[in-house]
């Protein structure tokens, strides 16, 4: 008898979005019947290569073999009718619709070609959701009224829904208490006990241990290791392979330890606290200094830079610069005492896209060029312009459109509009991602001469790397709350990873 | 400071290359911008030209001429307060609703004693008062825009009629009635043109040489951007309501200049022809865009379709068809000429 095919095989997957090679050549091959380990950092490409399997993105290159033969996942649709269904981490879920109509949701029962049979969808819900042990849910509740870890199990019946062979679960265990988690467990295990293949993607290495069969680890577009044994495969190979870099970031040099520690903090977090976000932070920021906060995506740190800048209204605790309070969940107070912001979503949340660099500068100083509202265009342009060199940002022209920039000049704009405003405080978000690797460097260089004239530097990153080389001070999260803190010398890579992803320090 | 400059210059050849072709983007966008507003008013002459030949006697006339500008004035001073809202990203379906509820406010018995003041005073402050209640529910309040001065167009209508009781108010302030006449000329021009030019240039400026012009931009363009960037959101929308309340107030004024009378009725669907007119003169519906020259070009090609459908006799039904097919068509350019509008 022939071998078997394996049920899916990719192989050379290439994927590029404007200024970033997401997939640099992905391998994956998913036997029948196996729960498939997918394992990497934050931007390792998890996310992009199972939305080129969901037939969501287009690969730029590379095969898929579907049981022997190459297909072309060209639609969502496509992928579904093969057998392929995705459980994203988002769920995505009509709130509006009941249970049984999301099930069903594109292919739902008719007869005569229109009309739903609505009984019938019911009926069919029901039974998906005795299969998978939550017959408590009524199928005609709407998804909305349901609690996050019933609206997972209306996902997976709506994958189950279809005749599928292939279901791909992006962390789904993130939203789950340990019994939900067991029940999952016991899912997936009957799932591949009737041949059903299971990519499963989580931070949770002993789930990994538990469930995975096998392991395929991403970093960086690329995959570093396929089929691995999930539960024999020691824990530092995962990390080391995750980790192990070819591109090395040049850094600039750090000042030497301690050197802020005589001078007054200029930020200082006090007991900040949000329900359900993260515990209470304390947290002192000096003059010339740059710390980083170090922690997964949903630990907590994008939330506690944007509650320091008011963006967000704390349940408790309180910010202060200079010593004076500011008034709680005010953005124009955490302004006008200094504090400036480059938040995570570069585009959504930082930029004018329609409009010039020099506006998108000048944006949080308007009124110093304006007598009684009349903007002085000169004036304006000028002081934008000297912003924008000091931070040597291409092209050397305020005029330019902003979205013809490159990710990296971009994020000059904003770093040169709170320059241009002489703050004191700036808070960076992810201030490399979509920003390619030889304009890091120099990122990273203009953000150590900022700190160096002075400025109070809070930089968030998930690649821990970046926090790690660029940063004085590193403070480690892990689910809302700061784990451990460290002087960023005295930390590796290996340890920090092993810190948010365990919790607990290893020697 | 490690390494700065060479890593600058490593950079350099590729953003080069990409600010050069930045560059010419902008500039071929900026050139798409200008052949817009070349277009519009090409579609202006085209419209001329069919209106002297369809109509040579008529259309032509001075007199025409004038009561097309002038019909175009009242529309154009709330199609201005409009671009604004709009290019701040918002909706103000009120307007007519409020520039009848102004013109019968302002032609009441008891108005009309204090005179040509009072009647001013009454529209504009009627105007400004139906913006503040928009703008408070809208930036306060939270509501939907749409919903919001939707809720205004029903009782702000219903408010009118209940002060008319359904009749005519007729205006018997002499000072009032000159204004409207037939042979008023301030600086040679009918005055209500010369109200909607005072308009059209204030707007202009605002727009495009104040921090609020900017801001308003910012505001429509990127609310969470704007709002990140310390601007204060809720205040600049509240502004933008009041500042197109003003506009309906000052067109109920002219309204009432123009008729001699306030009605409950006026000002009906006005909301459709400031919003289709800001559309087909380039301002963007979802905000962060707007010009105040291509929507009073829109509102004289709308204006110019209604006068020479009337002087040909043909039926308003094909009048709305053909700006239907205007707003479609405009829109459609509008897609063209946005590349990277994702």
């Amino acid at each position: 008898m022939a071998p078997q095919p394996p049920l899916l095989t990719m192989s050379g997957i290439t994927k590029s979005f404007p200024g970033v090679r997401a997939l640099d050549g992905v391998d994956l091959e998913v036997q029948a019947g196996e729960v498939h380990c997918l394992l990497g950092q934050n931007g390792a490409g998890k996310s992009t290569l199972i939305k080129v399997l969901a037939g969501a993105h287009q690969p730029d290159s590379g095969e898929i073999t579907w049981r022997g033969e190459p297909v072309t996942l060209r639609s969502p649709i496509a992928a579904m009718r093969l057998g392929i269904a995705t459980i994203y981490q988002e769920l995505d879920l009509i709130e509006g619709l009941s249970v049984a109509e999301n099930v069903f949701l594109g292919h739902e029962p008719t007869s005569a070609g229109f009309v739903v049979r609505g009984s019938v969808a019911r009926a069919a819900t029901a039974q998906l959701l005795r299969r998978l042990g939550h017959s408590e849910i009524d199928p005609a509740r709407l998804v909305g009224d349901l609690s996050a870890a019933q609206q997972q199990i209306v996902s997976m019946a709506r994958a189950l829904s279809h005749d599928v062979r292939l279901i791909v679960m992006d962390e789904p265990s993130a939203a789950l208490d340990p019994e939900e988690v067991d029940n999952l467990f016991r899912i997936v295990g009957d799932l591949t006990a009737d041949g059903v293949a299971v990519i499963y993607i989580s931070h949770r290495l002993e789930e990994i241990r538990r469930i995975g069969r096998r392991v395929t680890v991403l970093k960086e577009g690329r995959s570093v290791a396929g089929g691995l044994p999930a539960e024999s495969t020691p824990t530092e190979e995962v990390v080391a392979l995750m980790t192990g870099r070819n591109v090395e970031y040049v850094f600039p040099e750090r000042p030497e330890a301690g050197f802020a520690a005589g001078s007054e903090p200029v930020l200082k977090v006090e007991g900040l606290t949000r329900r359900g976000e993260f515990a209470p932070v304390d947290l002192e920021l000096r003059p010339g200094e740059i710390v980083g906060l170090a922690g997964l995506v949903g630990s907590g740190r994008s939330e506690i830079l944007e509650t320091i800048y008011g963006a967000r209204k704390p349940d408790g605790g309180r910010v202060l610069v200079d010593g004076a309070p500011l008034r709680p969940g005010s953005v124009r107070a955490a302004v006008r005492a200094g504090i400036g912001l480059a938040p995570e979503e570069r585009k959504a949340q930082g930029l004018l896209m329609l409009e010039s660099v020099s506006s998108n500068v000048s944006v949080s100083t308007l009124s110093r060029f304006a007598r009684a509202g009349w903007l002085d265009r000169r004036t304006e342009r000028a002081a934008a312009h000297q912003a924008v060199r000091e931070l040597s940002l291409r092209p050397d022209n305020p005029d330019a459109a902003i979205r013809t920039l490159s990710g990296g000049n971009q994020q000059k704009a904003v770093l040169a509009r709170w320059l241009l405003r002489g703050c004191k405080v700036l808070l960076l978000d992810e201030p490399t991602r979509g920003v390619d690797i030889g304009a890091r460097a120099e990122l990273y260089a203009v953000i150590r001469r900022l700190a160096d004239e002075g400025l109070a530097v809070l930089l968030v990153s998930s690649e821990v790397p970046e926090v790690l080389g660029l940063a004085d001070r590193v403070l480690v999260l892990r689910e809302g709350s700061v784990v451990h803190t460290a002087d960023a010398r005295e930390l590796d890579e290996h340890r920090v990873l092993d810190l948010v992803m365990e919790g607990s320090p290893t020697p | 400071m490690t390494q700065p400059a060479t890593a600058a210059q490593k950079e350099t050849p590729t953003s080069a290359a990409k600010s050069a072709r930045g560059q010419e983007i902008s500039r071929r966008l900026g050139l798409r911008w200008d052949v817009r507003s070349l277009s519009l008013l090409g579609v202006l002459v085209v419209l001329v030209a069919v209106g002297g030949i369809t109509a040579p006697d008529e259309f032509l006339a001075t007199s025409n001429l004038q009561l097309v500008l002038t019909q175009a004035s009242v529309i154009g001073v709330v199609t201005v307060g409009m671009t604004f809202v709009i290019t701040g990203g918002g909706i103000d379906l009120s307007v007519g609703a409020i520039v009848a509820l102004a013109s019968v406010w302002a032609t009441t018995v008891a108005t009309q004693e204090f005179g040509f003041a009072g009647i001013l005073f009454t529209a504009v402050i009627v105007g400004v008062g139906c913006g503040l209640v928009n703008g408070l529910l809208i930036a306060y309040g939270r509501l939907v825009p749409f919903i919001a001065t939707l809720a205004m167009l029903a009782s702000a209508r219903g408010l009118a009629l209940q002060i008319t009781d359904g009749s005519t108010q007729i205006v018997a302030v002499d000072s009032v009635l000159d204004l409207g006449a037939r042979d008023a000329y301030v600086l040679g021009v009918p005055p209500l043109v010369l109200i909607f030019a005072a308009v059209t240039v204030i707007g202009w400026l605002l727009l495009n040489r104040t921090t609020f012009g900017r801001r308003t931009v910012a505001v429509g363009g990127n609310a969470e951007a704007a709002r990140l960037a310390g601007i204060d959101v809720r205040r600049q929308r509240l502004y933008l309501y009041l500042l197109s309340g003003l506009c309906c107030g000052i067109a109920a004024f002219m309204l009432i200049v123009l008729a001699g009378s306030g009605q409950n009725t006026n000002g009906n669907l006005y909301e459709l022809d400031a919003i289709a007119a800001a559309i087909i003169g380039g301002t963007l519906l979802s905000g962060g865009r707007g010009t105040i020259l291509g929507s009073v070009l829109g509102v004289l090609v709308f204006t110019t379709i209604t006068n020479i459908f009337a002087l040909n006799n043909l039926e308003t039904a094909v009048q709305q068809i053909a700006k239907g097919a205007i707003i479609v068509a405009a829109v459609l350019v509008q897609r063209r000429s946005m590349p990277g509008d994702a």
